[in-house]
């Protein structure tokens, strides 16, 4: 059975495949932000990160496939008396496998914390690693007000090899789990910084990373500047500029078995951060980013206002199987690599994140 | 002893009943209350427990004024309310 997890504004939804018809299957926390998930194919355990808005960001644990939850502990920042700013959990952003078992996870927050659980998310260390960084103190907030980590990539063949995302703060890799960092967003580009600081890898804004899967020295970024793509395992970054209607854009996905296939969702960026011309489209490269194709098949070309934020595409393993979600609600699923769209849903709560069971 | 009472809107989510407590201040309260039911505590302190931004607190009818420490007073026949601001979420 194929499972897609989707985290809303307004709850955690499941969606499946029976009949060969998609319907939802499950939902749970109504009411509730649900900023992520994370749940691994032939597991019960599933998760959840939840942003109750005044009481504060809370994961839960399901054991059960989805049929209860309960509240497992929650990443916690150091108390700092003497800091009027200390800081505080404010989102749950990313969450991911350390390594093969279901028990170690990554969590990925705002302000700009990376945290370690061995325990299924009973207990979370914060990586002090990353966290003291001199250079932290450069990285800003993109759409939220602080920076945060968004995108954890661990390598497939080497668990302690890490490329993460954070928005302000560039690409940083660990080769030793988590002990030592760098920086590596050579080549990324900044407009928004003044022309001498454009080329800073400490205030690059990628919107989104992820690593192929087959050679996990291919990198994409959709970064708030365009596209870029790393060959050399983020040792060096491309900007790719011949992608159209728009470079602008939040999500992008992977080909599994073939480093030159991505697909992107582009926007008019910045002030507006709707589609180009009202119309909704998917770009697919193949080419490894000389050329992208335009999907335009089952989605709306007309007064279309959706934006699909970061983690609002996905793909499954096969690379055939597409799912994108918007901040209008409406849901769709290609089964052909992105040529047709199916709408499954368009009155969904806005959606922040949808993800396979893989 | 004060009571500690907190919205409906939080009864949803954690276990978090009328209760009394010991304590001098709003905070020595609050850990009181805490040490009975742990679970509530972050969901109206942050991680410094400071008061968490879109919520309030009132003895009897006037908010306190010590978001940060909770260093109000309060007294053996106070009740303590914990609110929902109408901001934020």
């Amino acid at each position: 059975m194929i499972r897609i997890h989707i985290g809303t504004r307004k709850g955690w939804f499941e969606l499946t495949k029976t009949n060969n018809k998609w319907q939802i299957s499950q939902f749970a926390f109504a009411g509730v932000p649900v900023s992520n998930t994370l749940a691994q194919n032939g597991s019960d355990t599933f998760y959840a990160a939840l942003n109750h808005g005044h009481f504060g960001v809370k994961f839960h644990r399901s054991d059960d496939a989805g049929k209860n939850w309960q509240e497992i502990s929650s990443p916690t920042y150091p108390k700092d008396a003497n800091e009027e700013n200390a800081p505080s959990l404010e989102l749950g952003w990313c969450l991911e496998y350390a390594n093969d078992s279901t028990d170690a996870l990554w969590a990925g927050t705002i302000p700009g914390g990376l945290f370690y659980s061995g325990d299924k998310g009973e207990n979370w260390q914060l990586n002090e690693n990353l966290w003291y960084q001199d250079s932290r103190k450069n990285w800003f907030g993109g759409g939220y007000d602080k920076p945060g980590i968004h995108s954890i990539c661990v390598h497939p063949n080497n668990s302690q090899h890490m490329t993460i995302g954070i928005s302000c703060g560039g690409v940083w890799v660990s080769e030793d789990g988590g002990l030592n960092w760098k920086v590596q967003a050579d080549g990324m580009r900044a407009e928004y910084m003044p022309p001498e600081q454009a080329y800073d890898p400490y205030i690059q804004d990628p919107h989104r990373l992820v690593q192929n899967q087959l050679n996990p020295n291919v990198l994409w970024a959709q970064h708030h500047n365009g596209i870029f793509v790393s060959k050399d395992g983020a040792k060096s970054w491309s900007e790719i500029t011949t992608a159209s209607p728009s470079h602008f854009g939040f999500a992008v996905v992977s080909h599994p078995k073939d480093e030159n296939v991505a697909w992107f969702v582009p926007a008019i960026k910045d002030e507006c951060r709707i589609p180009v011309d009202g119309k909704l489209v998917v770009m697919r490269t193949s080419d490894g980013g000389k050329t992208f194709t335009t999907l335009t098949q089952g989605l709306p070309q007309s007064h279309a206002y959706d934006l699909i934020y970061r983690h609002g595409l996905d793909i499954d393993n096969s690379g055939e199987l597409l799912v994108m979600g918007s901040t209008t609600g409406n849901l769709w699923i290609s089964e052909n690599s992105g040529e047709n769209w199916e709408m499954i849903s368009n009155f969904l709560p806005p959606i922040y994140s949808v993800r396979f069971v893989k | 002893m004060p009571n500690i009472i907190f919205t409906s809107n939080l009864l949803r989510h954690v276990e978090c009943p009328v209760h009394q407590v010991t304590g001098s201040t709003v905070y020595s309260a609050l850990q009181e209350y805490f040490k009975i039911y742990p679970q509530a505590k972050s969901y109206i302190l942050d991680d410094q427990d400071r008061l968490r931004k879109h919520m309030n607190v009132a003895i009897n009818n006037e908010l306190i004024t010590d978001r940060k420490t909770l260093s109000d007073l309060v007294n053996s026949e106070d009740e303590i309310y914990i609110l929902q601001a109408l901001s934020g979420g």
